[in-house]
C-alpha cells in the first residue's frame, strides 16, 4: 500500500505539474518567431484575411517567390477569417508583443490605425518613398500626422450594383446620373414589380452608407475634414444630410425605394440577405463596395461552390449626384485594405512589403479580379466592370473613407444605429449628429 | 438483496491497524495527497478561468480602455453611470426578464403536461422522447441560422418557408416575425421554447420516475381520479425537479446570448437585445473594453442577486442539509 499511495501522490503531482505547464505554455508559446531561427535564418510572419481562393494561393505564391529571391528568409503566411483577425487576433497579438506579434499584417484606415500608432505598435513606413508615390491619393487613410503607417494594396469606391436585365425590362435606357433621374428609374422598377433597392439594414452599416452618400454630397470638404479632425459634428450639414435622405425616401409610396422588412435583412452570406436578393433578381439595385461582385456571385441560385462566376447581368454605376447639394459634386466614398508592419519586425519585412507592392505583383493581383493601388498595375484588370470602378476611383475628385471607419468604431456604431433609426424607425435627422457627439464624449 | 448492501472490503483497505500514531500521520498525509490530486486541478482551473477573469473585469471596468496599450485612464464609476442610464441597456434588461417570466409561466407547465403524457403507456414512446430532445442537441448556431432563414421574409419578392406555408393555408399577410419590434421578442420566445423545452421535459420525466408507484396505487384505492392524483401526488413530489429546472431556466434567461445573436443580432432597432448581446455590441465590437467590462459586472451582479434570492426562498428546502450539515 505504501508504494501504491506514494505512486499515486507522485502521479497527482505530475498531473498538476503538467496542467500548470500546459497553461503556462499557452501564455508563452503562442505566436510566430522573428529572429530565433538558427544561424542567419529570419522568419517573417504575415497575416491576412484572404481565406478564399484565388487570393489564399496567390499570397502563398508571392511569399514563396520572395523566399526564393532572398535565401535565409522564411515567410510564414497565414490566412484568418476577417472579423476574427481584425477584432481578436491582431489586437491580442499586438498587446502581447514580441514574438507573438505578426510582422506584416492588415491595418484598417483612419480611426483604427490611429489608435494602433498611438499605442506604439506600428513601424513608420515613410521611408518607402517609391511605393508611397506610386499609390498616390489612395494612401491618405493610412497617414497619421504626416507619417505613412500602412500601404494599401486594394482600393476602390462604392457604387450602385444593378441588374441590367431588369433595367432593360423596366425601360431604363441610360444609367441615371442625377437623383431626379434615379428616382424615375426607381419608379419604373417598382412598376415592374421588383423591389428597386435592396438594403441589409439588419447589419446597420449597409443602410448607413446611404446617409454617408448624402453627407459627402451635402457637406463641404472642409466641414468633413474638420469633423474628422475634431470629432465634433455640430456643422448643420450633418442634420441637412439626414433631411435630404429622408425627403428622398418620402418621395415614394409605401415601403419604397427599399425592399420590405429591411431591418431584419442581413447584408451578406445567406440567401435571404440583401446580396442574396440581388443575386436572385428579387431586387434591382444595391449600394455596396467593390467586394460585392464576389458576394453576389456566391449567392446566385445554383452557383458552383468553387470560384462562382459573376452573373452577366450584374453591372455597376457611380452613385448619382444630388442636384444643388453643397458638397463636392465628384465626391465618392471608398476605402481599401492595407499592410502595416510591426514596430520590432525584422528589416527584411520592409523588403517583402516592397515586393508585394511592386508593379509586377500588383498586376498579377489585379488579374485575380481585384482593384490594385500601384500605378501601372491597372493594366492587369481585364473585367469591364472592375475597369469601370477603377476609372471611377481615379476620376473621383475626392475619395472620402467610409465615415464609420474614419470616426472609429465607437462613434461609427452610434452613428449607424441612429441612421437605421432615422431611416426605418422613429429617429429624426437631428438625432444622428447628436448620437455621434454623445459617443465622442465617451472616447 | 443483502449481498448487495453488504459490500466486501474496499480494494484499498489497508492492513490491520498496527502502530496507530505512525499510521494516522501517514493517513493524514495520504488524505492531503488525495485532496490535492482530486481537487487541485479543478481549483486551479476555477481560479484561473473563473475567479481571475471576474476580478480582472471588475478592475478594467474602472478604466476607459480600448484594449490596446496600458491601462492609464482611470474614470471611476463613469462606465457604470453610462450603463445604468442607457435606454438600450434598460430595454435589454427588460427583454431578459421578459424571457425569464414567460419561460417560468409557459415552458414549465407545458413541460410538466407533456412529461405526464409521455409517462403513460404510449405507442412509440421511445421515439417520441428522442424527437422531443432533438432541438436541445442541435447547436445554437445551426438552429438559429435555420430559424433565421425560415422566418425572414421580404414580401412580395421572397417569402420564407414558414410564411409560404401560412399563405398556403390562407393567411395572406403573416406578421413580420423578425422585422416588427413589437413581435420579435415573442418570436424569440417561441424559438427558445422549441429549443429548450426538450430539456425541461427530460428533467420532469426523470423526476416522475423517482415517484414511488405505491403512492399512486394507494391513491387509486382511495378512489382518486387521474387529475386529482397528478395534482396532489405528482406535482408536489416533482417539486425539487421543478425548482431545479426553474433555477437553470432563470440563469439561462439572464445570460441569453447565442440564439438571439444568430437570429436577430439584437435587432431590429435593439428590440431583441439582451444584456449579453449589449455587452458584445458595445464592449467588444467597438473595442471599449473598459465599458464592456462594466456591463459584464452589472450582468454578473444581476444574475448573482437573482440566483441568491432564488436559493434563499425557493431552493432552501432542497439544499438544506446538503450545504449546512454532513460535510465532514
Amino acid at each position: 500500500m505504501n508504494t501504491r499511495s506514494t505512486l499515486r501522490i507522485a502521479a497527482g503531482v505530475a498531473a498538476t505539474g503538467l496542467a500548470i505547464g500546459a497553461l503556462a505554455g499557452c501564455a508563452a508559446g503562442g505566436g510566430g518567431t522573428d529572429n530565433d531561427g538558427n544561424g542567419d535564418e529570419v522568419t517573417i510572419t504575415w497575416w491576412h484575411n484572404g481565406t478564399g481562393e484565388p487570393l489564399k494561393s496567390f499570397w502563398e505564391e508571392v511569399a514563396a517567390e520572395f523566399e526564393a529571391d532572398n535565401p535565409g528568409v522564411k515567410v510564414d503566411v497565414q490566412a484568418f477569417q476577417n472579423e476574427e483577425l481584425q477584432r481578436t487576433l491582431i489586437p491580442n497579438a499586438l498587446q502581447a508583443g514580441g514574438d507573438a506579434a505578426p510582422d506584416l499584417f492588415m491595418v484598417w484606415a483612419e480611426g483604427e490605425i490611429k489608435s494602433q500608432v498611438e499605442a506604439g505598435y506600428l513601424k513608420d513606413l515613410s521611408g518607402l518613398t517609391d511605393v508611397i508615390e506610386s499609390i498616390g491619393g489612395a494612401g491618405t487613410g493610412w497617414n497619421v500626422d504626416g507619417k505613412q503607417y500602412g500601404i494599401p494594396y486594394r482600393f476602390g469606391i462604392e457604387g450602385i450594383w444593378y441588374n441590367a436585365d431588369l433595367f432593360e425590362q423596366a425601360g431604363i435606357t441610360e444609367t441615371p446620373t442625377t437623383f431626379t433621374e434615379f428616382s424615375e428609374a426607381i419608379n419604373k422598377l417598382a412598376d415592374l414589380g421588383v423591389a428597386p433597392i435592396g438594403v441589409g439594414a439588419g447589419d446597420g452599416w449597409p443602410a448607413a452608407h446611404w446617409w454617408y452618400q448624402f453627407a459627402i454630397k451635402t457637406c463641404s470638404e472642409d466641414a468633413l475634414k474638420e469633423a474628422a479632425d475634431t470629432l465634433t459634428f455640430d456643422d448643420p450639414c450633418f442634420v441637412e444630410a439626414g433631411e435630404n435622405l429622408k425627403a428622398w425616401m418620402d418621395e415614394f409610396d409605401g415601403d419604397l425605394p427599399f425592399q420590405q422588412n429591411p431591418t431584419s435583412t442581413p447584408a451578406q452570406s445567406v440567401p435571404n440577405s440583401s446580396a442574396g436578393l440581388l443575386a436572385a433578381q428579387s431586387t434591382a439595385m444595391e449600394l455596396m463596395g467593390t467586394w460585392h461582385r464576389g458576394e453576389v456571385a456566391k449567392l446566385v441560385p445554383g452557383a458552383p461552390a468553387d470560384n462562382p462566376p459573376a452573373p452577366e447581368w450584374l453591372a455597376w454605376m457611380p452613385v448619382p449626384d444630388i442636384e444643388g447639394a453643397a458638397g463636392a459634386p465628384g465626391a465618392a466614398l471608398g476605402s481599401g485594405d492595407a499592410w502595416g508592419v510591426y514596430v520590432d519586425a525584422p528589416e527584411e519585412t520592409l523588403k517583402l512589403l516592397e515586393y508585394i507592392s511592386s508593379v509586377d505583383v500588383q498586376t498579377r493581383f489585379a488579374e485575380t479580379g481585384e482593384i490594385p493601388t500601384v500605378a501601372g498595375a491597372e493594366a492587369g484588370i481585364t473585367d469591364p466592370v472592375l475597369k469601370q470602378i477603377a476609372e471611377g476611383t481615379v476620376n473621383a475628385e475626392l475619395v472620402v473613407t467610409w465615415l464609420d471607419t474614419q470616426y472609429g468604431p465607437v462613434i461609427g456604431k452610434a452613428m449607424n444605429d441612429a441612421i437605421v433609426n432615422l431611416m426605418f424607425g422613429n429617429g429624426s435627422p437631428e438625432d444622428v449628429p447628436q448620437a455621434m457627439n454623445d459617443a465622442a464624449a465617451t472616447l | 438483496m443483502t449481498a448487495i448492501n453488504e459490500a466486501g472490503p474496499a480494494l484499498d483497505a489497508g492492513p490491520a491497524p498496527v502502530g496507530t500514531r505512525k499510521r494516522s500521520a501517514r493517513a493524514r498525509r495520504r488524505q492531503w495527497g488525495e485532496v490535492t490530486l482530486f481537487a487541485g486541478p479543478a481549483v486551479l482551473v476555477y481560479l484561473l478561468f473563473v475567479l481571475l477573469p471576474v476580478v480582472l473585469a471588475a478592475y478594467y471596468s474602472f478604466f476607459n480602455w480600448n484594449g490596446l496599450g496600458p491601462l492609464e485612464r482611470f474614470i471611476g464609476f463613469d462606465n457604470y453611470a453610462r450603463v445604468l442610464t442607457d435606454p438600450v441597456f434598460h430595454r435589454s434588461v427588460g427583454n431578459n426578464f421578459f424571457i425569464l417570466f414567460l419561460s417560468l409561466l409557459i415552458q414549465g407547465p407545458l413541460a410538466i403536461l407533456v412529461a405526464l403524457l409521455m409517462n403513460r403507456r404510449l405507442r412509440f414512446r421511445g421515439l417520441l422522447r428522442a424527437l422531443i430532445f432533438v432541438p436541445y442537441v442541435l447547436s445554437e448556431v445551426t438552429a438559429g441560422l435555420a430559424w433565421q432563414i425560415m422566418l425572414q421574409s421580404v414580401p412580395p419578392a421572397r417569402y420564407g418557408p414558414i410564411d409560404t406555408w401560412l399563405r398556403m393555408i390562407g393567411i395572406e399577410n403573416p406578421p413580420a416575425w423578425l422585422a416588427d419590434p413589437n413581435i420579435v421578442m415573442w418570436t424569440m420566445f417561441g424559438i427558445l421554447t422549441w429549443k429548450y423545452l426538450g430539456l425541461a421535459i427530460i428533467l420532469m420525466l426523470a423526476g416522475l420516475a423517482g415517484i414511488p408507484e405505491d403512492l399512486y396505487e394507494a391513491a387509486a384505492l382511495d378512489g382518486a381520479g387521474w387529475w386529482k392524483t397528478q395534482w396532489h401526488i405528482t406535482v408536489p413530489l416533482l417539486g425539487p425537479t421543478i425548482r431545479i429546472w426553474a433555477f437553470l431556466s432563470i440563469i439561462g434567461s439572464l445570460q441569453l446570448f447565442d440564439l438571439v445573436w444568430i437570429v436577430t443580432g439584437g435587432g431590429p432597432l435593439h428590440a431583441s437585445s439582451t444584456m449579453a448581446v449589449y455587452m458584445v455590441e458595445y464592449g467588444l465590437n467597438v473595442t471599449q473594453i473598459g465599458y464592456g467590462s462594466a456591463v459584464a459586472v452589472v450582468l454578473f451582479l444581476i444574475s448573482l442577486v437573482v440566483a441568491l434570492i432564488y436559493q434563499r426562498f425557493a431552493l432552501r428546502r432542497d439544499l438544506q442539509g446538503a450545504l449546512t450539515t454532513g460535510v465532514r
